[in-house]
């Protein structure tokens, strides 16, 4: 029996791209192509992770604010008018990445900022970046190995966090980084095999940085025909961007992969799947809680605070502190002039202090 | 986050809603007819619930009357009041105010350097009491998320606001509402709470996720509690400051993804009314923006016996001339935001436009179009201003286009802007990476009169503040503050706090100086580009300053949003709030790019120079006998064996 349908109820994605400075604008470029592709096939800004290490649309360097295009003479703005990122500048760092993917982020972490997932989702990671042979950099100081990514990826089977998880990364080196992978379950394509550099697409002279790289820039093109409901299959995805338009040759692993690539379809991870239930009986909705006239209790008028009381802050008393048993210093300070004290009068003296 | 917005959906539940109201009052009517209260009640409010669910023009054209002046020329119009109510009775205080209210407003001031400031309100009033055993649980207006959070975290006031740019006073004059550079967090919290630190770093956390902000920077190295500076601007009586807690992080930016949660929280969204205008890719081409959300309990009503919530959302904007206006002057609707007007919002009750034309008494510094027969004045910044006031819930605004594009054609422009009553200036002095001095510079532009100053500066902890070297100077003399407080900082633990009042002299520049000492960080502390140098937050000078005009103090009167942010309590005088602008300071920096290379080298200096060193000092010569040759040798050795001296 060969299970040819995935079995998953949700879609998730995480997007990170994570380099720092103008002249990585492709990088975000990159990142915001997958993102925008991944929202218009249906995952909802709720189930997107989206990661992004340094403002470019927002730049001061930026000739047109609030855009980040993808195509040489600004055809496409891949940055829209409705976009959510929930990690950025400062926030993307490896620990915050590890942490999203296993799920150990601390009490107080919003719900946009977590990775909800189940046993019964797929989830799409996306990396960006400058990397080398088995390790990716996150905003120019710090790295993340492949060992540590692959053991990440165990801790998430070993807490059923995925069904099925599609890893796509687009470095220098890439395929270094899903050479470790020991997790079943598990499809990676990368931009460049090691020892081969990944390369950029088209500078934009008007903005002056190369936009995108050409790993992405045909997956966008190539994503740009998929719509929600169509068949096309994971072979296709691993055609993406051959050695002629990539100039590096792409990659891909698909021997932890329980179920043949051909049947896997594109939507499977790049779309969303909502369970509908239908029913018939009806449903009784309760009535709002009834807000009680409070009108008569209160009968003290209330007023503005003064926004200045000169008076009241020149006499303002200081502020009793909490009072705080003496620090060990002190305590130490005090012992030792006792002592010196005892030492030089001798202790017969003491009865004149008690 | 999505938060859904149907708003269709609300408007058809709120018809369906009241017009079940109106049929329930009027029951109550025909039954309880002796009752002496409900007969009074009654009928004004069932005439005004069946006012409102027939025909939301008449109720509405009862409410513009009052403040709508039919062509009267500004100079004819100084009567002493500044909102002109012709009919008194005409606020009627019978008509019954829906449980939450939604207004929008938006103000446009033309500026003489040839720059246009626009400044989006939407407020919520909502009459309900989150701090209620039984929970809120149903929401129309008010966006569930913000209440949600007031409840839980048991917030009194909250204030953020995230800016990009910095105001620049001398050639803009005083905003209506003041914001610093990056992100600014200000709450009161309520006197229940026992844990306001913890509630502090949990509902920063949550907001960073409502905003897509990293907001989550916010922590104990950041945060201070002020004394004496921003007293709540809501009601209440309790001024502890021990539940207030105020941070700045001056690096946040402002981009798309605050915005696209901010416009979510309105309940139009961005399809219908004035946040149609609101397109991202023209709001952040632009010199000054700014975005805020303020939450605050006020007056229900003139008596002032019981509390609704306010949620007033802002957005200022200053479009550039040479940026966004193309070097022309002239600036329409569609010239600055790329769209035009076209319905009011459905839900909203008031929704208005006022342009400032005070300065255009005969059209000699812009020309208006559309012309609108609606005036109106307000004493906004201690000033009186004349406003041309479009209503988007008259049909007739939007004339036969069905669209309303304004158009301020500039003229050439004559005279100086007043110049503002009081601004201030910060800079860094000094040279290396070892000391330096803050200077705050503080203007008071005033011929004659002084007004006290209060000056809020929060320092980071690794620049270690010398508090002995303050000096406060005025005209070359020095100035004594009559309130200092001063909480010295803790390495990373706590910032410095110095919160001075200061009277300014009049017509004078006050002077602050402090020295500081640059800390060296921890290498893990250092941000992934440090070389681009750390930021101060900015100064805030709160200050009452003498206005030209009686303020109006009767807070609870119906009055245009912007004019009604600061309550005023005194007639001569009006709050203003003043950022300076936030320093960026070079702290000593390791080179973090040849660490192998560093050790390298650095190992082989010492070992050189310590180890030649330490071989001069400590070695010591002995004389030695040259060695023998080979044949000596063995007879040596033979000698010793027989026990003869050597040779």
């Amino acid at each position: 029996y060969i299970n040819i349908y995935s079995g998953h109820t949700n879609n998730w994605a995480v997007l990170v791209c994570t380099s720092r400075f103008w002249f990585n604008y492709r990088h975000v470029a990159n990142t915001l192509s997958v993102y925008r592709s991944v929202k218009r096939l249906g995952i909802p800004d709720s189930h997107i992770v989206l990661m992004l290490a340094d403002d470019m649309a927002c730049n001061h360097r930026n000739p047109k604010p609030a855009t980040v295009f993808s195509h040489k003479n600004m055809e496409l703005n891949v940055y829209g008018d409705d976009v959510e990122v929930d990690y950025r500048g400062y926030e993307v760092t490896v620990e915050n990445f590890l942490r999203i993917l296993t799920g150990r982020l601390p009490p107080s972490t919003p719900r946009s900022k977590r990775l909800l997932s189940d046993d019964r989702s797929n989830i799409l990671i996306y990396l960006t970046g400058h990397g080398g042979n088995g390790f990716l950099k996150f905003q120019d100081s710090e790295e993340i190995s492949n060992v540590e990514l692959a053991d990440a990826f165990e801790q998430m089977w070993q807490k059923r966090r995925y069904n099925e998880l599609l890893f796509i990364i687009d470095t220098c080196q890439g395929a270094s980084m899903y050479e470790r992978f020991y997790s079943p379950n598990l499809m990676a394509l990368a931009s460049s095999q090691v020892g081969e550099d990944s390369l950029s697409h088209q500078p934009d002279l008007a903005i002056g940085v190369h936009l995108m790289d050409r790993y992405t820039f045909y997956l966008l093109e190539f994503l740009e025909d998929i719509h929600p409901a169509s068949k096309t299959n994971m072979n296709d995805l691993f055609k993406v961007c051959p050695k002629s338009q990539c100039v590096s040759t792409p990659g891909h692993r698909t021997d932890l992969f329980l179920r043949d690539p051909g049947s896997v379809l594109i939507t499977d991870f790049f779309g969303s799947v909502r369970k509908v239930e239908l029913t018939m009986e009806t449903i009784n909705l309760t009535d709002p809680i009834e807000q009680l006239e409070s009108g008569e209790l209160q009968k003290e008028m209330h007023t503005y605070a003064d926004q200045l009381p000169v008076s009241e802050i020149i006499h303002q008393k200081p502020k009793q502190k909490d009072w705080h048993p003496p620090d060990g210093f002190i305590l130490g300070l005090w012992t030792l002039i006792l002592l010196v004290f005892f030492q030089t009068y001798g202790v017969k003296h003491l009865k004149h202090i008690f | 986050m999505a938060a859904h917005r149907c708003s269709f959906s609300a408007v058809l539940f709120a018809l369906w809603g009241l017009s079940l109201l109106t049929v329930a009052r009027g029951q109550e009517a025909t039954l309880e007819g002796n009752d002496r209260t409900a007969v009074v009640d009654n009928p004004e409010s069932v005439a005004g619930a069946a006012e409102q669910a027939a025909g939301q023009p008449a109720a509405e054209d009862r409410r513009w009357e009052a403040t709508a002046v039919e062509e009267v020329s500004p100079t004819e119009a100084g009567g002493g009041s500044d909102s002109p109510a012709p009919k008194p009775a005409a606020s009627p205080p019978s008509v019954p105010r829906p449980k939450d209210d939604f207004q929008e407003e938006l103000v446009i001031r033309p500026l003489h350097s040839g720059d246009i400031y626009t400044s989006f309100q939407f407020r919520t009033l909502w009459e309900t009491d989150f701090t209620r055993e039984n929970k809120v649980s149903h929401y129309r207006l008010f966006p569930k998320s913000l209440g949600q959070v007031i409840s839980k975290f048991s917030v009194r006031e909250l204030h953020i606001s995230f800016t990009q740019g910095y105001w620049r006073t001398m050639q803009w004059g005083q905003p209506y509402l003041p914001s610093p550079p990056g992100a600014e967090l200000w709450v009161w919290f309520q006197d229940s709470l026992t844990d306001v630190d913890g509630t502090w770093k949990e509902l920063t956390n949550v907001l960073s996720g409502i905003f897509c902000a990293s907001l989550n920077f916010i922590d104990s190295t950041n945060t201070v509690q002020p004394s004496a500076s921003f007293k709540p601007l809501g009601i209440g009586n309790v001024t502890d400051h021990r539940f207030l807690r105020y941070a700045t992080l001056p690096r946040e930016i402002v981009c798309t993804e605050n915005l696209t949660p901010w416009k979510k929280l309105l309940p139009c969204g961005s399809k219908a009314g004035l946040a149609v205008l609101l397109k991202s890719e023209k709001l952040f081409h632009s010199s000054f923006h700014s975005q805020a959300v303020h939450i605050r309990p006020v007056c229900k009503d003139d008596q002032c016996k019981t509390t609704s919530w306010e949620l007033r959302q802002t957005l200022n904007v200053v479009f550039d001339l040479h940026n966004s206006g193309q070097g022309k002057n002239e600036w329409s609707l569609f010239k600055m935001f790329s769209r035009t007007l076209t319905e009011a919002c459905p839900v909203a009750s008031s929704s208005k436009i006022y342009i400032d034309i005070t300065d255009n008494s005969q059209g000699e510094q812009f020309e208006l179009s559309p012309a609108t027969p609606l005036l109106s004045q307000a004493v906004v910044l201690g000033d009186r201003r004349t406003f041309s006031v479009y209503d988007l819930t008259q049909q007739i605004t939007f004339g036969t286009m069905r669209s309303l594009n304004l158009l301020i054609r500039g003229k050439s422009s004559q005279g100086d802007m007043l110049r503002p009553l009081l601004h201030a200036e910060r800079y860094v002095a000094g040279y290396g990476l070892q000391t330096g001095e803050i200077h705050t510079l503080m203007y008071n532009n005033h011929p004659y009169r002084s007004f006290p100053v209060l000056l809020l500066d929060s320092v980071p902890w690794y620049l270690r503040l010398y508090i002995h070297t303050l000096t406060v100077t005025s005209k070359g003399k020095d100035n004594k503050p009559s309130y200092i407080h001063y909480q010295p900082s803790k390495d990373r633990v706590r910032p410095h706090l110095l919160e001075m009042l200061v009277q300014l002299p009049p017509n004078s520049v006050t002077e602050v100086t402090l020295q500081f000492e640059r800390a060296l960080l921890k290498w893990t502390e250092y941000t992934p580009d440090p070389n681009h140098g750390f930021y101060v937050g900015s100064s805030v000078i709160s200050s009452l300053v003498p206005s030209i005009v009686a303020m109006d103090t009767n807070n609870s009167r119906e009055r245009p949003l912007f004019s009604s942010f600061f309550p005023s309590k005194e007639e001569s005088s009006y709050f203003v709030r003043v950022y300076t602008e936030p320093l960026l300071v070079n702290l000593p920096t390791p080179d973090f790019s040849m660490p192998y290379n560093v050790i390298c080298l650095t190992c082989t200096v010492v070992a050189v120079g310590y180890g030649s060193l330490y071989n001069l000092l400590t070695r010591s010569f002995q004389i030695e006998e040259p060695s023998p040759g080979l044949a000596k040798r063995i007879a040596n050795i033979i000698r010793k064996m027989r026990g003869v001296p050597p040779l």
